[in-house]
Protein backbone atom coordinates (compact mmCIF):
# COMPACT_ATOMS: atom_id res chain seq x y z
CA UNK A 1 0.00 0.00 0.00
CA UNK A 2 3.10 2.19 -0.40
CA UNK A 3 2.05 5.82 -0.16
CA UNK A 4 -1.64 5.27 0.51
CA UNK A 5 -0.91 4.84 4.22
CA UNK A 6 0.23 8.47 4.38
CA UNK A 7 -3.15 9.61 3.09
CA UNK A 8 -4.57 8.67 6.48
CA UNK A 9 -2.60 11.54 8.01
CA UNK A 10 -3.89 13.92 5.33
CA UNK A 11 -7.42 12.73 6.07
CA UNK A 12 -7.02 13.23 9.83
CA UNK A 13 -5.57 16.70 9.31
CA UNK A 14 -8.26 17.80 6.84
CA UNK A 15 -11.18 16.35 8.78
CA UNK A 16 -9.95 17.79 12.07
CA UNK A 17 -9.41 21.19 10.48
CA UNK A 18 -12.92 21.10 9.04
CA UNK A 19 -14.22 20.39 12.55
CA UNK A 20 -12.23 23.26 14.06
CA UNK A 21 -13.48 25.74 11.46
CA UNK A 22 -17.14 24.76 11.60
CA UNK A 23 -17.29 24.16 15.36
CA UNK A 24 -19.97 25.92 17.39
CA UNK A 25 -18.63 24.89 20.78
CA UNK A 26 -15.17 25.37 22.24
CA UNK A 27 -15.10 21.92 23.84
CA UNK A 28 -15.99 20.37 20.47
CA UNK A 29 -13.31 22.49 18.84
CA UNK A 30 -10.62 21.35 21.27
CA UNK A 31 -11.37 17.69 20.56
CA UNK A 32 -11.21 18.38 16.80
CA UNK A 33 -7.87 20.11 17.34
CA UNK A 34 -6.68 16.96 19.07
CA UNK A 35 -7.64 14.97 15.95
CA UNK A 36 -5.47 17.36 13.90
CA UNK A 37 -2.65 16.80 16.37
CA UNK A 38 -2.98 13.03 16.12
CA UNK A 39 -2.38 13.27 12.36
CA UNK A 40 1.19 14.31 13.15
CA UNK A 41 1.64 11.31 15.43
CA UNK A 42 0.44 8.94 12.72
CA UNK A 43 2.67 10.55 10.07
CA UNK A 44 5.80 10.41 12.21
CA UNK A 45 5.23 6.81 13.25
CA UNK A 46 4.46 5.74 9.67
CA UNK A 47 7.71 7.29 8.46
CA UNK A 48 9.61 5.23 11.01
CA UNK A 49 7.83 1.96 10.26
CA UNK A 50 9.53 -0.83 8.34
CA UNK A 51 7.86 -4.02 7.07
CA UNK A 52 8.78 -7.21 8.89
CA UNK A 53 10.42 -5.42 11.81
CA UNK A 54 9.88 -5.74 15.54
CA UNK A 55 9.49 -3.01 18.10
CA UNK A 56 12.87 -1.55 19.14
CA UNK A 57 12.93 -3.55 22.35
CA UNK A 58 15.66 -6.15 22.51
CA UNK A 59 14.68 -8.04 25.62
CA UNK A 60 13.71 -11.33 24.00
CA UNK A 61 15.03 -10.76 20.49
CA UNK A 62 18.78 -10.41 19.87
CA UNK A 63 20.34 -7.10 18.84
CA UNK A 64 20.51 -7.02 15.07
CA UNK A 65 16.90 -8.12 14.54
CA UNK A 66 15.30 -5.62 12.12
CA UNK A 67 13.45 -3.08 14.23
CA UNK A 68 11.44 0.07 13.55
CA UNK A 69 12.77 3.58 14.19
CA UNK A 70 13.06 4.29 17.95
CA UNK A 71 13.67 8.04 17.53
CA UNK A 72 10.22 8.80 16.13
CA UNK A 73 8.57 6.75 18.87
CA UNK A 74 10.41 8.71 21.52
CA UNK A 75 9.20 11.98 19.99
CA UNK A 76 5.58 10.87 19.84
CA UNK A 77 5.36 9.24 23.26
CA UNK A 78 6.43 12.39 25.10
CA UNK A 79 4.12 14.51 23.01
CA UNK A 80 1.06 12.34 23.66
CA UNK A 81 1.40 12.94 27.39
CA UNK A 82 2.31 16.62 27.07
CA UNK A 83 -0.55 17.03 24.59
CA UNK A 84 -3.19 16.00 27.10
CA UNK A 85 -1.98 18.59 29.62
CA UNK A 86 -1.92 21.27 26.94
CA UNK A 87 -5.47 20.14 26.12
CA UNK A 88 -6.35 20.72 29.76
CA UNK A 89 -4.97 24.25 29.44
CA UNK A 90 -7.20 24.84 26.40
CA UNK A 91 -10.23 23.46 28.26
CA UNK A 92 -9.62 25.76 31.20
CA UNK A 93 -9.28 28.69 28.78
CA UNK A 94 -12.66 27.68 27.37
CA UNK A 95 -14.08 27.66 30.89
CA UNK A 96 -12.63 31.11 31.50
CA UNK A 97 -14.23 32.40 28.29
CA UNK A 98 -17.49 30.83 29.44
CA UNK A 99 -17.21 32.59 32.77
CA UNK A 100 -16.66 35.97 31.13
CA UNK A 101 -19.26 35.71 28.38
CA UNK A 102 -21.69 33.00 29.44
CA UNK A 103 -21.31 31.00 26.26
CA UNK A 104 -19.05 28.36 24.72
CA UNK A 105 -20.01 29.29 21.17
CA UNK A 106 -17.22 31.08 19.25
CA UNK A 107 -19.79 32.85 17.06
CA UNK A 108 -21.53 34.48 20.02
CA UNK A 109 -18.19 35.45 21.45
CA UNK A 110 -17.30 37.22 18.23
CA UNK A 111 -20.37 39.43 18.31
CA UNK A 112 -19.80 40.18 21.98
CA UNK A 113 -16.29 41.40 21.32
CA UNK A 114 -17.08 43.18 18.05
CA UNK B 1 -0.12 -8.69 1.34
CA UNK B 2 0.57 -10.52 4.58
CA UNK B 3 -1.51 -10.70 7.76
CA UNK B 4 0.24 -7.72 9.39
CA UNK B 5 -0.53 -5.54 6.39
CA UNK B 6 -4.18 -6.59 6.40
CA UNK B 7 -4.53 -5.75 10.11
CA UNK B 8 -2.89 -2.38 9.51
CA UNK B 9 -5.33 -1.55 6.73
CA UNK B 10 -8.31 -2.48 8.90
CA UNK B 11 -7.08 -0.40 11.86
CA UNK B 12 -6.21 2.58 9.67
CA UNK B 13 -9.69 2.50 8.18
CA UNK B 14 -11.16 2.42 11.69
CA UNK B 15 -9.04 5.42 12.73
CA UNK B 16 -10.20 7.35 9.67
CA UNK B 17 -13.83 6.48 10.42
CA UNK B 18 -13.69 7.41 14.09
CA UNK B 19 -11.95 10.70 13.27
CA UNK B 20 -14.89 11.59 11.05
CA UNK B 21 -17.20 10.53 13.86
CA UNK B 22 -15.44 12.81 16.35
CA UNK B 23 -15.81 15.80 14.05
CA UNK B 24 -19.41 15.15 13.03
CA UNK B 25 -20.71 14.52 16.55
CA UNK B 26 -21.68 18.08 17.39
CA UNK B 27 -22.98 17.49 20.93
CA UNK B 28 -19.82 17.64 23.11
CA UNK B 29 -21.11 15.13 25.66
CA UNK B 30 -21.65 12.47 22.98
CA UNK B 31 -18.48 13.56 21.25
CA UNK B 32 -16.44 12.82 24.37
CA UNK B 33 -17.43 9.14 24.10
CA UNK B 34 -16.64 8.94 20.37
CA UNK B 35 -13.39 10.71 21.13
CA UNK B 36 -12.47 8.12 23.76
CA UNK B 37 -13.10 5.36 21.20
CA UNK B 38 -11.00 7.27 18.65
CA UNK B 39 -8.18 7.41 21.21
CA UNK B 40 -8.42 3.67 21.79
CA UNK B 41 -8.34 2.83 18.07
CA UNK B 42 -5.42 5.23 17.61
CA UNK B 43 -3.63 3.32 20.38
CA UNK B 44 -4.27 0.07 18.55
CA UNK B 45 -2.85 1.63 15.37
CA UNK B 46 0.32 2.55 17.26
CA UNK B 47 0.49 -1.03 18.46
CA UNK B 48 0.27 -2.47 14.94
CA UNK B 49 3.01 -0.18 13.64
CA UNK B 50 5.27 -1.66 16.33
CA UNK B 51 5.20 1.24 18.76
CA UNK B 52 4.13 -0.30 22.10
CA UNK B 53 5.57 2.57 24.14
CA UNK B 54 3.43 5.11 22.35
CA UNK B 55 0.39 2.84 22.36
CA UNK B 56 0.60 2.52 26.13
CA UNK B 57 0.50 6.27 26.73
CA UNK B 58 -2.07 6.88 23.98
CA UNK B 59 -4.54 4.30 25.31
CA UNK B 60 -4.42 5.61 28.89
CA UNK B 61 -4.51 9.25 27.81
CA UNK B 62 -7.20 8.75 25.18
CA UNK B 63 -9.48 6.53 27.19
CA UNK B 64 -9.11 8.04 30.68
CA UNK B 65 -7.53 11.49 30.91
CA UNK B 66 -9.11 13.25 27.92
CA UNK B 67 -12.72 12.12 28.50
CA UNK B 68 -12.50 12.86 32.22
CA UNK B 69 -11.31 16.41 31.64
CA UNK B 70 -13.90 17.04 28.95
CA UNK B 71 -16.71 15.73 31.16
CA UNK B 72 -15.60 17.91 34.09
CA UNK B 73 -15.45 20.96 31.82
CA UNK B 74 -18.95 20.32 30.48
CA UNK B 75 -20.32 19.70 33.98
CA UNK B 76 -18.93 23.03 35.16
CA UNK B 77 -20.23 24.93 32.13
CA UNK B 78 -23.71 23.41 32.43
CA UNK B 79 -24.01 24.03 36.13
CA UNK B 80 -22.98 27.64 35.62
CA UNK B 81 -25.53 28.11 32.85
CA UNK B 82 -28.28 26.62 34.98
CA UNK B 83 -27.34 28.89 37.85
CA UNK B 84 -27.26 32.02 35.70
CA UNK B 85 -30.64 31.19 34.16
CA UNK B 86 -29.90 29.65 30.77
CA UNK B 87 -26.53 31.33 30.64
CA UNK B 88 -26.89 33.51 27.56
CA UNK B 89 -26.99 37.21 28.04
CA UNK C 1 -18.71 38.04 4.28
CA UNK C 2 -21.71 35.73 4.36
CA UNK C 3 -21.62 32.40 6.12
CA UNK C 4 -21.98 30.63 2.80
CA UNK C 5 -19.06 32.44 1.19
CA UNK C 6 -16.94 31.69 4.21
CA UNK C 7 -17.84 28.01 4.00
CA UNK C 8 -16.87 27.84 0.32
CA UNK C 9 -13.58 29.57 1.05
CA UNK C 10 -12.86 27.16 3.90
CA UNK C 11 -13.73 24.09 1.82
CA UNK C 12 -11.49 25.26 -1.01
CA UNK C 13 -8.67 25.97 1.41
CA UNK C 14 -8.87 22.59 3.09
CA UNK C 15 -9.14 20.77 -0.26
CA UNK C 16 -6.10 22.65 -1.54
CA UNK C 17 -4.15 21.90 1.61
CA UNK C 18 -5.08 18.22 1.42
CA UNK C 19 -3.96 18.06 -2.22
CA UNK C 20 -0.66 19.68 -1.30
CA UNK C 21 -0.15 17.23 1.55
CA UNK C 22 -0.91 14.21 -0.66
CA UNK C 23 1.56 15.55 -3.21
CA UNK C 24 4.12 16.20 -0.48
CA UNK C 25 3.91 12.77 1.13
CA UNK C 26 4.51 11.31 -2.36
CA UNK C 27 8.11 12.42 -1.93
CA UNK C 28 8.59 10.28 1.18
CA UNK C 29 9.93 6.75 1.17
CA UNK C 30 7.07 4.31 0.50
CA UNK C 31 5.37 3.16 3.71
CA UNK C 32 7.34 0.37 5.34
CA UNK C 33 10.55 0.81 3.34
CA UNK C 34 13.81 2.46 4.17
CA UNK C 35 15.06 3.66 7.51
CA UNK C 36 17.22 6.55 8.62
CA UNK C 37 20.89 5.88 9.35
CA UNK C 38 20.37 7.30 12.82
CA UNK C 39 17.70 4.70 13.63
CA UNK C 40 19.84 1.89 12.27
CA UNK C 41 22.80 3.05 14.35
CA UNK C 42 20.72 3.28 17.53
CA UNK C 43 19.11 -0.12 17.03
CA UNK C 44 22.52 -1.68 16.51
CA UNK C 45 24.43 0.05 19.33
CA UNK C 46 22.13 1.50 21.98
CA UNK C 47 21.69 -1.76 23.89
CA UNK C 48 25.43 -2.24 24.38
CA UNK C 49 26.22 1.42 24.96
CA UNK C 50 23.50 2.05 27.54
CA UNK C 51 22.57 -1.44 28.83
CA UNK C 52 18.92 -0.61 28.15
CA UNK C 53 16.90 -3.20 26.24
CA UNK C 54 14.17 -0.64 25.53
CA UNK C 55 15.87 1.55 22.92
CA UNK C 56 12.96 4.02 22.92
CA UNK C 57 13.64 4.78 26.58
CA UNK C 58 17.36 5.19 25.87
CA UNK C 59 16.54 7.67 23.08
CA UNK C 60 14.03 9.59 25.20
CA UNK C 61 16.24 10.09 28.24
CA UNK C 62 19.73 9.87 26.81
CA UNK C 63 20.41 10.23 23.09
CA UNK C 64 17.67 12.81 22.59
CA UNK C 65 17.38 13.76 26.25
CA UNK C 66 17.54 17.48 25.60
CA UNK C 67 14.22 17.33 23.74
CA UNK C 68 12.68 15.61 26.72
CA UNK C 69 13.98 18.33 29.02
CA UNK C 70 12.07 20.82 26.87
CA UNK C 71 8.91 18.70 26.82
CA UNK C 72 9.19 18.45 30.57
CA UNK C 73 8.95 22.20 30.91
CA UNK C 74 6.07 22.46 28.45
CA UNK C 75 4.25 20.05 30.74
CA UNK C 76 5.22 22.03 33.81
CA UNK C 77 4.12 25.34 32.30
CA UNK C 78 0.83 23.90 31.06
CA UNK C 79 -0.02 22.47 34.48
CA UNK C 80 0.80 25.84 36.02
CA UNK C 81 -1.47 27.57 33.50
CA UNK C 82 -4.37 25.23 34.23
CA UNK C 83 -3.93 25.75 37.97
CA UNK C 84 -3.85 29.54 37.65
CA UNK C 85 -6.88 29.68 35.36
CA UNK C 86 -9.03 27.27 37.33
CA UNK C 87 -8.18 28.52 40.81
CA UNK C 88 -9.27 32.00 39.77
CA UNK C 89 -12.71 30.55 38.96
CA UNK C 90 -13.15 29.01 42.41
CA UNK C 91 -14.66 32.17 43.87
CA UNK C 92 -18.07 31.25 42.47
CA UNK C 93 -18.63 29.09 45.51
CA UNK C 94 -20.22 31.82 47.60
CA UNK C 95 -22.90 33.18 45.31
CA UNK C 96 -24.37 29.74 44.66
CA UNK C 97 -28.13 29.64 45.21
CA UNK C 98 -29.46 27.39 47.94
CA UNK C 99 -32.87 26.71 46.42
CA UNK C 100 -32.09 23.57 44.50
CA UNK C 101 -35.28 21.73 43.57
CA UNK C 102 -35.62 18.21 44.95
CA UNK C 103 -35.95 16.51 41.57
CA UNK C 104 -32.78 18.08 40.25
CA UNK C 105 -30.34 16.30 42.51
CA UNK C 106 -27.54 14.50 40.76
CA UNK C 107 -28.08 10.76 40.53
CA UNK C 108 -26.07 8.83 43.10
CA UNK C 109 -23.32 6.58 41.83
CA UNK C 110 -24.41 2.95 41.88
CA UNK C 111 -22.84 0.61 44.42
CA UNK C 112 -21.48 -1.60 41.63
CA UNK C 113 -19.48 1.33 40.21
CA UNK C 114 -18.23 2.25 43.68
CA UNK C 115 -17.02 -1.24 44.48
CA UNK C 116 -15.44 -1.73 41.06
CA UNK C 117 -13.64 1.61 41.24
CA UNK C 118 -12.44 0.96 44.79
CA UNK C 119 -11.16 -2.46 43.80
CA UNK C 120 -9.32 -1.07 40.78
CA UNK C 121 -7.33 1.56 42.69
CA UNK C 122 -4.76 -0.94 43.99
CA UNK C 123 -4.12 -2.67 40.66
CA UNK C 124 -3.81 0.64 38.79
CA UNK C 125 -1.24 1.97 41.28
CA UNK C 126 0.66 -1.31 41.06
CA UNK C 127 0.58 -1.23 37.25
CA UNK C 128 1.72 2.39 37.21
CA UNK C 129 4.67 1.71 39.50
CA UNK C 130 5.61 -1.38 37.48
CA UNK C 131 5.52 0.54 34.19
CA UNK C 132 7.67 3.35 35.63
CA UNK C 133 10.20 0.97 37.19
CA UNK C 134 10.67 -1.23 34.11
CA UNK C 135 10.90 1.60 31.57
CA UNK C 136 14.45 0.75 30.53
CA UNK C 137 13.69 -2.93 29.99
CA UNK C 138 10.19 -3.31 28.54
CA UNK C 139 7.74 -0.86 26.92
CA UNK C 140 6.91 1.82 29.43
CA UNK C 141 8.65 4.49 31.43
CA UNK C 142 7.99 7.65 33.35
CA UNK C 143 5.55 9.21 30.90
CA UNK C 144 3.32 6.17 30.47
CA UNK C 145 3.51 5.02 34.09
CA UNK C 146 2.81 8.53 35.34
CA UNK C 147 -0.41 8.65 33.35
CA UNK C 148 -1.51 5.27 34.72
CA UNK C 149 -0.76 6.48 38.26
CA UNK C 150 -2.84 9.60 37.69
CA UNK C 151 -5.84 7.38 36.93
CA UNK C 152 -5.91 6.15 40.54
CA UNK C 153 -7.21 9.39 42.12
CA UNK C 154 -9.87 9.45 39.41
CA UNK C 155 -10.99 5.99 40.54
CA UNK C 156 -11.03 7.28 44.11
CA UNK C 157 -13.43 9.98 42.94
CA UNK C 158 -15.63 7.42 41.16
CA UNK C 159 -15.73 5.28 44.27
CA UNK C 160 -17.35 8.17 46.14
CA UNK C 161 -14.39 8.63 48.49
CA UNK C 162 -13.58 12.03 47.09
CA UNK C 163 -14.05 13.75 50.42
CA UNK C 164 -11.47 11.36 51.82
CA UNK C 165 -9.05 12.54 49.14
CA UNK C 166 -9.91 16.13 49.93
CA UNK C 167 -9.43 15.69 53.66
CA UNK C 168 -5.69 15.18 53.19
CA UNK C 169 -5.42 18.51 51.31
CA UNK C 170 -3.45 17.04 48.41
CA UNK C 171 -2.90 20.31 46.52
CA UNK C 172 0.30 21.31 48.28
CA UNK C 173 1.66 17.78 48.23
CA UNK C 174 0.93 17.60 44.49
CA UNK C 175 2.55 20.99 43.84
CA UNK C 176 5.59 19.82 45.76
CA UNK C 177 5.80 16.43 44.01
CA UNK C 178 5.47 17.99 40.59
CA UNK C 179 8.16 20.53 41.39
CA UNK C 180 10.41 17.79 42.74
CA UNK C 181 10.01 15.84 39.51
CA UNK C 182 10.79 18.80 37.24
CA UNK C 183 13.54 20.19 39.47
CA UNK C 184 15.14 16.81 40.02
CA UNK C 185 15.14 16.17 36.28
CA UNK C 186 16.99 19.44 35.70
CA UNK C 187 19.45 18.77 38.53
CA UNK C 188 20.32 15.30 37.21
CA UNK C 189 20.59 16.70 33.67
CA UNK C 190 22.97 19.45 34.80
CA UNK C 191 24.96 17.03 36.95
CA UNK C 192 25.68 15.24 33.69
CA UNK C 193 27.30 18.44 32.45
CA UNK C 194 29.30 18.90 35.66
CA UNK C 195 30.49 15.32 36.07
CA UNK C 196 30.40 14.00 32.53
CA UNK C 197 30.70 15.54 29.13
CA UNK C 198 27.43 17.34 28.44
CA UNK C 199 23.97 18.13 29.75
CA UNK C 200 22.03 14.85 30.18
CA UNK C 201 25.27 12.83 29.94
CA UNK C 202 24.79 9.35 31.37
CA UNK C 203 27.22 9.46 34.30
CA UNK C 204 26.10 6.51 36.46
CA UNK C 205 27.40 2.94 36.04
CA UNK C 206 25.32 1.09 33.46
CA UNK C 207 24.56 -1.94 35.65
CA UNK C 208 23.54 -5.47 34.78
CA UNK C 209 21.57 -5.65 31.53
CA UNK C 210 17.90 -6.47 32.12
CA UNK C 211 17.96 -5.44 35.77
CA UNK C 212 15.69 -2.67 37.06
CA UNK C 213 18.78 -0.60 37.86
CA UNK C 214 20.37 -0.96 34.42
CA UNK C 215 20.90 1.98 32.12
CA UNK C 216 22.72 4.43 34.40
CA UNK C 217 20.67 7.62 34.67
CA UNK C 218 17.75 6.20 32.65
CA UNK C 219 15.81 4.75 35.63
CA UNK C 220 16.49 7.94 37.61
CA UNK C 221 14.95 10.06 34.85
CA UNK C 222 12.10 7.58 34.53
CA UNK C 223 11.22 7.91 38.20
CA UNK C 224 11.50 11.71 38.17
CA UNK C 225 9.36 12.03 35.05
CA UNK C 226 6.90 9.53 36.53
CA UNK C 227 6.63 11.75 39.62
CA UNK C 228 6.10 14.86 37.58
CA UNK C 229 3.58 13.41 35.13
CA UNK C 230 1.60 11.63 37.84
CA UNK C 231 1.51 14.67 40.12
CA UNK C 232 0.94 17.14 37.29
CA UNK C 233 -1.93 15.21 35.73
CA UNK C 234 -3.48 14.48 39.13
CA UNK C 235 -3.27 18.18 39.93
CA UNK C 236 -5.00 19.05 36.66
CA UNK C 237 -7.76 16.49 37.25
CA UNK C 238 -8.08 17.64 40.86
CA UNK C 239 -8.50 21.26 39.78
CA UNK C 240 -11.22 20.26 37.31
CA UNK C 241 -12.89 18.16 40.02
CA UNK C 242 -12.81 21.08 42.43
CA UNK C 243 -14.71 23.09 39.83
CA UNK C 244 -17.53 20.59 39.48
CA UNK C 245 -17.68 19.80 43.17
CA UNK C 246 -17.97 23.45 44.08
CA UNK C 247 -21.19 23.60 42.19
CA UNK C 248 -22.41 20.18 43.25
CA UNK C 249 -21.98 20.73 46.96
CA UNK C 250 -23.81 24.03 46.97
Amino acid sequence: MSHVAYWLTVWLFAVGLYGVVTSRNYVHMIMCLSVVQSSTYVLILEVGYRHGSTAPIFLDVPVGTPAVDPVVQSLVLTDVVVGVVVGALLLSLALQAHKRTGTLDPHDLRTLVG
Amino acid sequence: MNAAGAVQIVVMTLVAGFALGVVLTREPLHQAIVFALFGLVLGVLFLVVQAPDVALSQIVVGAVAWPAMVLFTLAKARERERRNGRGRR
Amino acid sequence: MTTRARFVLMAAGIAGLAALLVWGTGGLQPFGHGQSKYAAYLNANAVHQRHATNVVSAVTFDYRGFDTLGEEFILFAAVMGVTLLLRSQLDERDDAPRDRAEGRRAVDTSDAVRVAALGLIGPSVLLGLYVVAHGTITPGGGFQGGVVLAAAPLLLYLSGRYLLLKSVHPMHALDLTEGTGAGGFTVVALTGAAVGSAVMANFIGKGQMGSVFSGGTLPVFNVLVGLEVAAGLTLVLYEFLEQTLVVRRS
